[in-house]
């Protein structure tokens, strides 16, 4: 929402010399209504000026260029040198002097063109970031002037070199030379004497760029002074006849008058942005009413009055139905007859044109003014083009389309509000009005709409048609319905303020439910209790009635406009937006008297993080939707109950439309991304979460810990090792693992599932080569997946102190030959049992195949810890175990002393 | 004899100097010293002295041999050093070559910035509570004060799961504050982070799955000055001493009255600069008192209890903090971006 300071002033003394937009800003945004920006217009606009043409000679050395010398309000005339063809003896025009600044960032400097001093420029609407909409009246016609003719093909020119006046250019057009000109009584045109040789004649032409010794192609038939597009010519052809040049004012100013005040844009905006609770601060008046508030000025309002001098009543002329009452709780309706269509006034202009908006012509400008004032969205009907003469408010019918004012065809759908004919739809409710009832030129009866629309079906409208507009975007956060009346008044005030059109007496106004009125009860104390404040009574009530309540002892009646306000807590935040939020104490009232900390389930969990990066890998975070092809790049089989994934209905994409059940996938797309990024090496762990269905249509969502990595030291064991030092970390029993050769995602020989106890509580390995495929990665991915659960679970708990022991360990190597696909851990733990109490420990240092070994055997070492607790180990005591060691070995795998 | 010891001195104390050995220096004490050493064999000699002479003798004999003792022990220190001298030469290493690193993990920069404000907020008696993020729209929306119809409730902004709209995706952290009313007792202290998610496509500035963190007080007594006092203590705990803060007025379907808390910016002082796009504030977070028809709904009892709840986007906070110019960055996972933390 943009808010004009200069208009804002209409309606709160609030002038910009008194409070700079810095302050302004602050107090509006720290009572409630944020400012994005605030914007001096001028500033764009330095030491431009009004100058009059006093005299004009054509630059003695150019064949386009004029040498003007300008009052500009100073003492002495001002030399300007332009290569417009639009500017006369007289004309006011806009200067920008040395030093001026214009909207399009150029800075004008004093210089020398072709040999003649320039002390300024003549500026064009353009380069003062208006068009003609701003000033309708500055569009620009351009006549061929026949010596600025340049033949596309040297040796064919169309118009010989040498024309002179009275030669025949084609048909009846024949060269004619401008010996003077004068201005036309409506400003518009210009009257010319032209000399035909020796023959006078006269003629009227809207081209503003000839001047005296001009040869123009005249047609004598029809006394026209021919444009390029008489001629059938090419602009190339005639470069200098443009329909573009300098803005020739037409206003009441003065040499050295400012522009910028003359073309509003003296004025400052401000950006609010307004929260979706606070519709009506979505205007002028709503703002304003902040603003009073704000700096405890009075609020000045005006009640529009109309004159309604037509005659006749529109209630004989139309009819207004309301068929979905629930929809449209509103239709107030007036009507103008004798509509004269033209442009607004500057003042108006420019408002519309500062508040964001394009003026267009009176009586549309007149319905964007009124929005942007009341806040109420308004529609113009040309009247002539209602069917039956009646307008009914209902639901589109099947098949039913429209062409809106923008020009495209929508299909509209049953649940979409219509404004309608007898027929047909002349507008989309709240959203755009339809072409077929489109004010135009001859428009000579308009009907002023001023409704309330339902907000919800006006934005469900206005998305599936593709159009949010300035109309919906307000009706969509629900509007005023006492706000209807005010506002089709004020339209039709203006109308005949503006003089474009007379008003029809009487007012249509459907209003079945009738006004709803909210009642509050002021609790004082409540709100201070809420606020930790000791606000008296009549400070809260002296706030409620600046912001329009009505307090009488303990009721409160809300005013229609805030309709956001239903509870003494939305009182409190009324109280305290003007009390101040930055004046209520900062202080503890309440005791602290809860304990918090972390559960056992989030210290295990940063736990676990610590462990990872102590192990040297970094943690990833990765989106919790997947693409369901990606169970099929981990080659998960397709009755696999992992691909019972919970799918978003209205995803964004494919790529994110289930919630993972496995967390394998991200892990390999970040791998493969790293990969791909040529990062030599990657290791990386997550704690995610993954998804799985359950009957209630929620989800469980347990936790997976995740690790994974690729580069030139990893392998197999090198992730098992980080996984036995996780387990570790978190003191769990020792762990075993068995080979897993059927996880399709893994290599067959090179995966194992981890288990604590009778617990499965993950799987490691290396990637298979097939899914490493489906990455299009031709390298060694290794993962692991841990339940966070089961970890959580398996995890130890304090660890109690054992005595340091007293004695020494003794040692023993021993080498056994056994077949080759014996697990070394199977073995390890037959060794660890049969041991007894005194072997401690047993690892195994050396797997060997090869010379000297018998094909399908393996010679396998194994390093022996014995300890007694009691006394020193002597040879004869750890011979003893090694025995039983090798007896074991030998009774259950034929295992031989090598 | 005199002489005989004089000549022994002097060839014992030159052999000593010359000597370049420390194992040479052993022999030479043995050759001239030891018991069947040169000076042993001269005193033997002593026999032939007479009783005057003899005590004179000794004496000399004595100071002799102390005088080579000592010039040996002397000798064999500065062998001793130099040797220890020469062998910390040897050593000697570049100290320039790469030292020889154990790899150190990173933790995500988003969950440092986590991290470091739960260990703020559990300093102060709060617990980490943790929540669905698979959610009924009635726990996302409808007990937060957020009705059918509101705009982003619509399937162009929150992703559902039931064509009736029934299950979303959680698109905020608040369905924690439900939660933890309906299942914890009171009073409450809590926050809640997690993942959140809309329906954005993924910029420099948005993606479809965000962070979120909840935080929410419930008790006797509680009011908006506790949540001024609370969170300007947060603030300052994240920006450090002496942040400015600003409470603006500001819309939540479920708190009122309602706001955001502005920090004014550290780059420009509040004047206006590009970090905080002329504004001289940075806005940091929504907070507000619980709306009383919450506390309500979930049947607390809002004469006797009141509350304040905040939410804040951990993703900004983070980008912010580190000067991570591109929100995709976080969710790309990149080793050389994960490393620089």
């Amino acid at each position: 929402m943009n808010l004009s300071r200069k208009w804002l002033t209409e309606f709160v003394d609030l002038p910009l010399a008194e409070i700079d937009d810095r302050s302004f800003a602050e107090a509006m945004t720290v009572s409630g209504s944020k400012v994005e920006v605030t914007e001096d217009l001028s500033a764009h606009l330095k030491n431009v000026v009004v100058g009059r043409v006093l005299t004009m000679e054509r630059h003695p050395d150019s064949d386009h260029m004029w040498v003007l010398q300008l009052d500009a309000g100073r003492a002495a005339p001002v030399q300007i040198v332009t290569g417009a063809w639009n500017v006369h003896e007289g004309d006011l025009v806009p200067a920008a002097l040395d030093g001026a600044l214009l909207p399009t960032g150029a800075e004008i400097r004093a210089g020398t063109l072709r040999g003649v001093r320039s002390e300024g420029m003549l500026c064009s609407l353009k380069e003062l970031n208006l068009t003609t909409h701003d000033y309708p009246y500055a569009e620009i016609h351009a006549a061929a002037v026949l010596g600025d003719y340049h033949p596309l093909d040297k040796a064919k020119p169309s118009i010989p070199a040498d024309i002179a006046p009275g030669d025949k250019i084609f048909g009846s057009v024949l060269a004619a030379s401008v010996t003077s000109l004068r201005r036309g009584a409506d400003g518009d045109t210009w009257d010319l004497d032209l000399s035909l040789s020796g023959r006078s004649v006269t003629a009227s032409t809207r081209c503003s760029n000839l001047h005296p010794g001009d040869l123009v192609a005249l047609d004598t038939r029809t006394n026209h002074v021919c444009k390029l597009s008489d001629l059938r010519a090419e602009q190339k052809e005639f470069p200098h006849c443009i329909p573009d040049g300098i803005f020739i004012l037409r206003e009441d100013a003065r040499p050295g008058d400012d522009i910028a005040a003359l073309t509003g844009n003296d004025d400052h905006v401000v950006e609010f942005e307004i929260t979706p609770n606070r519709p009506d601060c979505l205007c002028m008046i709503g703002l304003a009413r902040e603003a009073a508030v704000t700096f405890h000025k009075p609020l000045l309002l005006h009640t529009p009055v109309v004159k309604a001098e037509a005659g006749g009543d529109i209630r004989d002329l139309t009819k207004v139905v309301v068929e979905e009452p629930s929809l449209c709780r509103r239709y107030t309706a007036r009507m103008v007859k004798n509509v004269r269509i033209g442009p607004s006034p500057a003042w108006m202009r420019e408002r519309i044109r500062n508040a964001g908006m394009r003026p267009i012509n009176n009586l549309v400008d007149i319905t964007n003014y009124v929005m942007m004032e009341y806040g109420q969205p308004m529609h113009a009907f040309d009247f002539s083009c209602v069917s039956g003469g009646e307008i009914r408010v209902r639901c589109a019918r099947p098949g039913e389309t429209i062409q809106t004012l923008d020009g495209t065809d929508r299909a509209l759908t049953e649940t979409m509000l219509c404004i309608c004919d007898t027929e047909k739809p002349v507008g989309v409710a709240g959203v755009m009005g339809g072409a077929n009832s489109e004010i135009v030129g001859d428009t000579a009866m308009v009907l002023f709409e001023s409704a309330n629309f339902d907000g919800v079906s006006i934005r469900r409208t206005a998305t599936a048609l593709g159009m949010r507009t300035d109309a919906s975007s307000r009706y969509e956060k629900g509007l005023d319905p006492e706000n209807t009346y005010a506002a089709v008044q004020r339209a039709c005030e203006l109308v005949e303020l503006l003089g474009c059109g007379e008003v029809v007496e009487g007012v249509i106004d459907v209003y079945p439910a009738g006004r709803r009125e909210t009642v509050l009860q002021l609790e004082p104390e409540k709100i201070n209790a809420l606020l930790g404040t000791d606000i008296d009574v009549p400070t809260m009530t002296a706030i409620l009635r600046e912001l329009g309540f009505t307090v009488e002892g303990e009721t409160v009646r809300v005013p229609s406009w805030r309709g956001d306000v239903e509870h003494y807590s939305d009182l409190a935040e009324e109280v305290a937006r003007f009390y101040g939020y930055n004046e209520i104490p900062t202080r503890f009232t309440g005791a602290i008297s809860t304990c918090g900390g972390f559960t056992p389930e989030q210290l295990c969990e940063r736990k676990i993080g610590e462990i990872c990066r102590g192990i040297g890998l970094d943690e990833i975070i990765t989106y919790s939707f997947i693409s369901p092809t990606y169970y099929d790049k981990i080659c998960l089989p397709a009755d696999s109950p992992l691909r019972d994934s919970l799918r978003i209905l209205n995803p964004l994409g494919e790529d994110t439309s289930i919630m993972r059940t496995t967390i394998l996938p991200s892990m390999l797309e970040i791998l493969t991304r790293n990969y791909n990024y040529r990062n030599p090496a990657a290791r990386l762990y997550e704690i995610g979460r993954t998804y799985h269905k359950r009957e209630d249509g929620l989800a469980d969502e347990p936790k997976t810990v995740s690790l994974g990595a690729y580069g030139p030291d990893m392998d197999f064991f090198t992730l098992k090792g980080w996984v036995e030092e996780l387990l570790d970390g978190l003191d769990t029993a020792k762990p075993r693992f068995k080979a897993e050769t059927s996880n399709p995602s893994y290599h067959p020989g090179r995966c194992a599932t981890v288990w604590i106890g009778d617990r499965c509580v993950g799987t490691l390995g290396q990637i298979h080569p097939r899914v490493m495929r489906n990455y299009s990665v031709d390298a060694e991915f290794y993962c692991a997946q841990l339940s966070f659960e089961a970890l959580f679970e398996a995890r130890g708990g304090v660890p109690v102190f054992k005595p340091l022991p007293k004695y020494p360990a003794v040692t023993r190597d021993i080498a056994v030959i056994c077949d080759l696909t014996i697990p070394a851990g199977e073995m390890e733990e037959t060794i660890l049992a049969a041991g007894g109490e005194r072997l401690i420990d047993c690892t195994v240092f050396d797997v060997y195949t090869g010379t000297h070994i018998v094909q399908g055997k393996k010679s396998v070492a194994f390093s022996l810890t014995m300890r007694d607790e009691n006394q020193t180990l002597t040879d004869e005591h750890a011979e003893e175990v090694v025995r039983s060691v090798l007896q074991a070995l030998k009774e259950k795998y034929g295992a031989e002393m090598r | 004899m005199k002489e005989l010891l004089q000549k022994l001195h002097d060839a014992a104390m030159q052999a000593i100097l010359e000597t370049e050995d420390v194992d040479s220096l052993e022999s030479l004490r043995v050759k001239y010293l030891g018991k069947k050493g040169e000076l042993t064999s001269i005193l033997r000699q002593m026999g032939r002295l007479s009783a005057e002479e003899r005590p004179a003798m000794g004496q000399l004999a004595n100071q002799l041999r102390a005088e080579i003792e000592q010039t040996l022990e002397t000798r064999r220190a500065a062998l001793n050093e130099a040797r220890l001298e020469m062998k910390l030469l040897q050593e000697t290493v570049d100290v320039t070559l790469p030292g020889k690193k154990q790899p150190q993990g990173h933790k995500h920069p988003m969950y440092n910035v986590l991290d470091q404000i739960k260990d703020i907020f559990i300093g102060m008696g709060f617990e980490i509570v943790d929540g669905p993020e698979v959610e009924l729209s009635d726990y996302n929306f409808t007990k937060l004060n957020i009705d059918e119809g509101h705009p982003s409730r619509e399937w162009t902004d929150t992703f559902y799961f039931t064509g009736d709209s029934r299950i979303c995706l959680r698109t905020q952290t608040s369905p924690m504050q439900i939660h933890a009313m309906e299942t914890r007792p009171l009073p409450i202290r809590m926050i809640a982070p997690g993942r959140v998610y809309r329906k954005d496509e993924v910029d420099a500035t948005h993606s479809p799955m965000f962070h979120q963190i909840e935080g929410m007080v419930i008790d006797k007594g509680v009011t908006m000055s506790d949540l001024k006092a609370t969170l300007n203590l947060v603030v300052e705990k994240i920006y450090g001493k002496g942040t400015v803060t600003r409470f603006r007025p500001h819309h939540f379907p479920f708190t009122e009255p309602s706001c955001e808390l502005d920090i004014q910016c550290h780059k420009c002082g509040g004047r206006g600069c590009p970090t905080c796009k002329g504004e001289g504030w940075i806005e940091v977070l929504g907070a507000g008192m619980v709306h009383p028809k919450v506390l309500a709904g979930c049947g607390i009892d809002p004469d006797v209890y009141s509350g304040w709840a905040f939410g804040m986007g951990l993703e900004r906070l983070a980008m912010g903090e580190y000067k991570i110019t591109d929100l995709r960055l976080i969710f790309e996972n990149d080793v050389r971006f994960l490393e620089q933390f």
